[in-house]
């Protein structure tokens, strides 16, 4: 028998999903996790969704989200931002610790771990600061947050670079004890001084101050060299440059311990999108050229680049409607990235869906030490899964009907392919028709 | 012409000569005893100058009322950020105000890009950040053009008694071909100008490159290498780190200012130093060829990038240049928005 009663949560019979690698089955959906795969599966009082069409992919999950509470409710809220991170089609996020007040202390931590479960769309692990208030001066209490409730594992000063290579030292050095990565933003803060866009012909031409791919490629190069030099583990944020593909991809032939990440719109974009001085294109690290652009996706898809991390950064509308030097840097990505990658990767052959589960789901977990995320669906894996229709015509990205509370999309009206159809956490749908569940 | 002037780069080759050949039958108006032309009567031009720049104001605002405009200066000093209201809204509430064209200046490059999304005046740049300074590169193209003796374009006089005089809707078009059948006739065609200083930050030389570039000039640019774009080399001129090899080759030589700021933070060693090698002083002026003239966009540092003697001597046309801004600008308020109203057509 088969019904509808039982709303998002309950048994869910999903039909004829694509699994990444290609083969068609069932999955019934039961009690959090995948109580079986096969084909012609039946359960009563199941809730049936026809995927014929769909690929199920392990839920996604964000290294690098933006959520912006607590301090900025007026740019997003938990509630909001773990929505969009919902109907992008993720599981899980980690939420940055540029919050005001800081994510430095296990007080912090454990009130984002805490809003991110009453929310309940998807897992909100957070990211710990590694330096007292992101001040680059003294290291916050890393222990403590690791220990808290929270269990923080990845700690990131995002925003700003840990550029004192004696702190940054340390701070390698201290969360081996509690197998910690840190996440570095790498900007030479000298030699970014009021750094506006991409140093280059674009800039040049605009009379806007440069930000050089020299000031990221030195800092990762240092950064890498001092992982190896306490054995510890280095994960870098959204790398931008084709000069930091090579960097890293010569870490990993070491057999360092360097992972990475790159966002979906460093995929997509260029510098020349500054033309008209919109702010919108107005992001850290910049937009980049053609040539990096297709270094970083080479980079993705050989696996140099680990993965893919939206660096979801909402802002109101008025922190973008200004001059491009008074803007605010960052750009909102949670609800169209899996597209995005579907346009830059897929499409253009670079990576198959295995490849994208790979790159969206499995690695960024392992790099976050998530437990039950990142894991293929299988009978017996959590029921933490995406079904997306990537067969669905080219939409133009609307951001006004975005869930985020910011509408700073650099994609506004950007035909991308593709649909997030529903999202399970834990069994429970979170979005069902691409809408959210609650 | 374009319904603005932000960028020099924006112009055709006929537009920029229109305004040229405009300027100057306007200054020869300027030269009558009553300096006054009815033609933007009723029409209100703001002046938003939010950094200080008493010389490029007063220019535009002689230039608005010598046409007749009202004037309105609005100053609000430094960049909006965290004090006081957003560009935005104070575009908006110009445009309740009834501008009908903003002259912009503005510490952040791009500001007028912006102001003209937000409201339906013309927007005329009068310098942005280290974008550009259209005027500033027209008046200097001007400048050059009759110091050099080069001939204005044909169609010039009765370009504005055909436009004041006639009623239709076709005068526009006649400037325009007008303009195409002088192509070639009233530019800069291989005049050879030499751009010295700190072109890393001006928005004067990026304005001059462009329509240099437009008008068949050929541009060599010279500079301390950490003063130059670090993609020069995909400009349209030539770079020299040589000021006295170039000195030669010169028709014109336009000597940048260098900026306060820039004297501290590395560019250069010292002053001193930059003076002996970027300085234009009366031996290097003695490089020059007999006719070769010597520009500077103002405010001088005397001593640093000009000597005295220099700044003071015959080559010179600094206080020129300031003369011809003003018909410059008339030209530009003229043709922006005098036309409109004249041959009753939305520009």
């Amino acid at each position: 028998m088969e019904d509808t009663v039982n709303g998002a949560a309950g048994t869910w019979l999903l039909r004829n999903v694509t699994l990444p690698g290609g083969q068609r089955t069932d999955l019934l959906l039961h009690d959090g996790g995948i109580a079986e795969a096969g084909s012609r599966l039946t359960a009563a009082g199941a809730q049936v969704l026809d995927a014929g069409g769909l690929i199920a992919l392990p839920g996604l999950v964000d290294l690098h989200t933006h959520l912006r509470e607590p301090g900025r409710e007026d740019a997003e809220t938990i509630e909001t931002g773990t929505r969009a991170a919902a109907l992008g089609g993720y599981t899980a996020v980690h939420a940055m610790a540029n919050t005001e007040p800081v994510a430095d202390t296990a007080g912090v931590v454990e009130q984002v771990w805490r809003l991110g479960r009453e929310a309940g769309h998807c897992d909100v692990q957070p990211v710990g600061a590694v330096t007292l208030g992101l001040g680059g001066t003294r290291l916050a209490e890393l222990g403590a947050m690791a220990d808290s409730a929270a269990r923080v594992r990845v700690f990131s000063d995002d925003g700003r670079c840990v550029s004192d290579p004696l702190l940054m030292r340390r701070a390698l050095e201290y969360v081996k004890a509690f197998d910690g990565v840190i996440a570095q933003h790498a900007q030479e803060p000298r030699l970014t001084e009021d750094a506006q866009m991409n140093e280059g012909a674009v800039s040049g031409r605009l009379g806007l101050s440069g930000w050089p791919a020299v000031a990221e490629e030195a800092i990762i190069a240092r950064d890498c060299l001092l992982a190896a030099h306490v054995g510890s583990a280095l994960h870098v944020c959204h790398v931008s440059t084709a000069g930091s593909v090579e960097i890293i991809r010569w870490a990993k032939s070491k057999g360092w311990r360097v992972t990475a990440e790159v966002t979906p719109h460093h995929l997509l974009l260029t510098d020349e999108l500054a033309e008209d001085y919109d702010p919108v294109y107005k992001v850290n690290p910049p937009l980049r050229t053609a040539a990096d652009v297709e270094g970083l996706r080479a980079g993705l898809a050989d696996g140099t680049i680990d993965c893919v991390a939206t660096d979801h950064a909402p802002h109101p509308a008025e922190a973008k409607d200004t001059e491009w030097a008074d803007a605010a840097f960052g750009m909102t990505g949670l609800e169209i990235a899996l597209r995005a990658v579907q346009q830059a990767m897929v499409e253009t052959g670079l990576l198959d869906w295995a490849g994208v589960a790979d790159r969206m789901s499995v690695r960024p977990a392992v790099i976050g030490r998530l437990s039950g995320h990142g894991i293929l669906p299988a009978a017996g894996s959590p029921a933490n899964l995406t079904l997306y229709d990537p067969a669905a015509a080219p939409e133009p990205v609307d951001p006004a009907a975005h869930a985020s509370k910011s509408r700073n999309s650099p994609f506004r009206g950007v035909p991308l392919p593709g649909q997030v159809v529903a999202t399970f956490l834990r069994g429970t749908a979170t979005v069902l028709d691409g809408k959210a569940t609650s | 012409m374009n319904r603005h002037l932000i960028s020099a780069a924006d112009l055709s080759r006929d537009d920029a000569l229109l305004i040229l050949d405009t300027a100057e039958e306007l200054a020869r108006m300027s030269d009558r005893p009553i300096k006054k032309l009815p033609t933007l009567r009723g029409r209100t031009v703001v002046n938003l100058f939010f950094e200080d720049s008493t010389r490029t104001r007063i220019s535009f605002e002689a230039a608005a009322k010598r046409l007749s405009a009202d004037v309105i200066n609005f100053s609000a000093k430094g960049s909006s950020v965290g004090k006081g209201e957003s560009l935005k809204d104070t575009a908006l509430t110009l445009e309740a105000m009834g501008a009908d064209a903003v002259v912009i200046r503005h510490v952040a490059s791009g500001a007028p890009h912006r102001l003209a999304g937000w409201i339906r005046g013309h927007v005329i740049n009068a310098g942005d950040g280290m974008h550009e300074h259209p005027t500033q590169a027209l008046l200097d193209a001007f400048t050059i053009r009759r110091r050099l003796g080069l001939q204005p374009g044909a169609g010039a006089s009765g370009g504005i008694g055909r436009r004041a005089a006639g009623r239709g809707g076709s005068r526009t078009g006649g400037a325009r071909t007008g303009g195409g059948a002088r192509t070639g006739g009233g530019g800069l065609d291989g005049v050879r100008v030499t751009i010295v200083g700190d072109v890393l930050h001006s928005r004067v030389a990026r304005s001059n490159i462009a329509l240099l570039n437009i008008l068949g000039a050929e541009v060599t640019l010279v500079a301390p290498p950490t003063l130059l774009p670090i993609a020069v080399d995909g400009w349209s001129c030539e770079v020299s780190y040589d000021l006295d090899a170039v000195l030669p080759k010169s028709d014109v030589i336009m000597m940048l200012r260098v900026q306060q700021e820039r004297m501290t933070a590395a560019y250069f060693p010292s002053v001193r130093e930059y003076s002996r090698r970027y300085g234009l002083d009366a031996g290097r002026m003695a490089m020059l060829p007999e006719h070769a003239i010597v520009m500077h966009p103002g405010p001088m540092n005397r001593g640093v990038e000009i000597a005295a003697e220099v700044a003071d001597s015959p080559r010179s046309t600094i206080v020129e240049q300031v003369a011809n801004g003003v018909s410059i600008r008339m030209a530009v308020l003229y043709l922006l928005l005098g036309g409109a109203e004249l041959s009753g057509e939305a520009r």
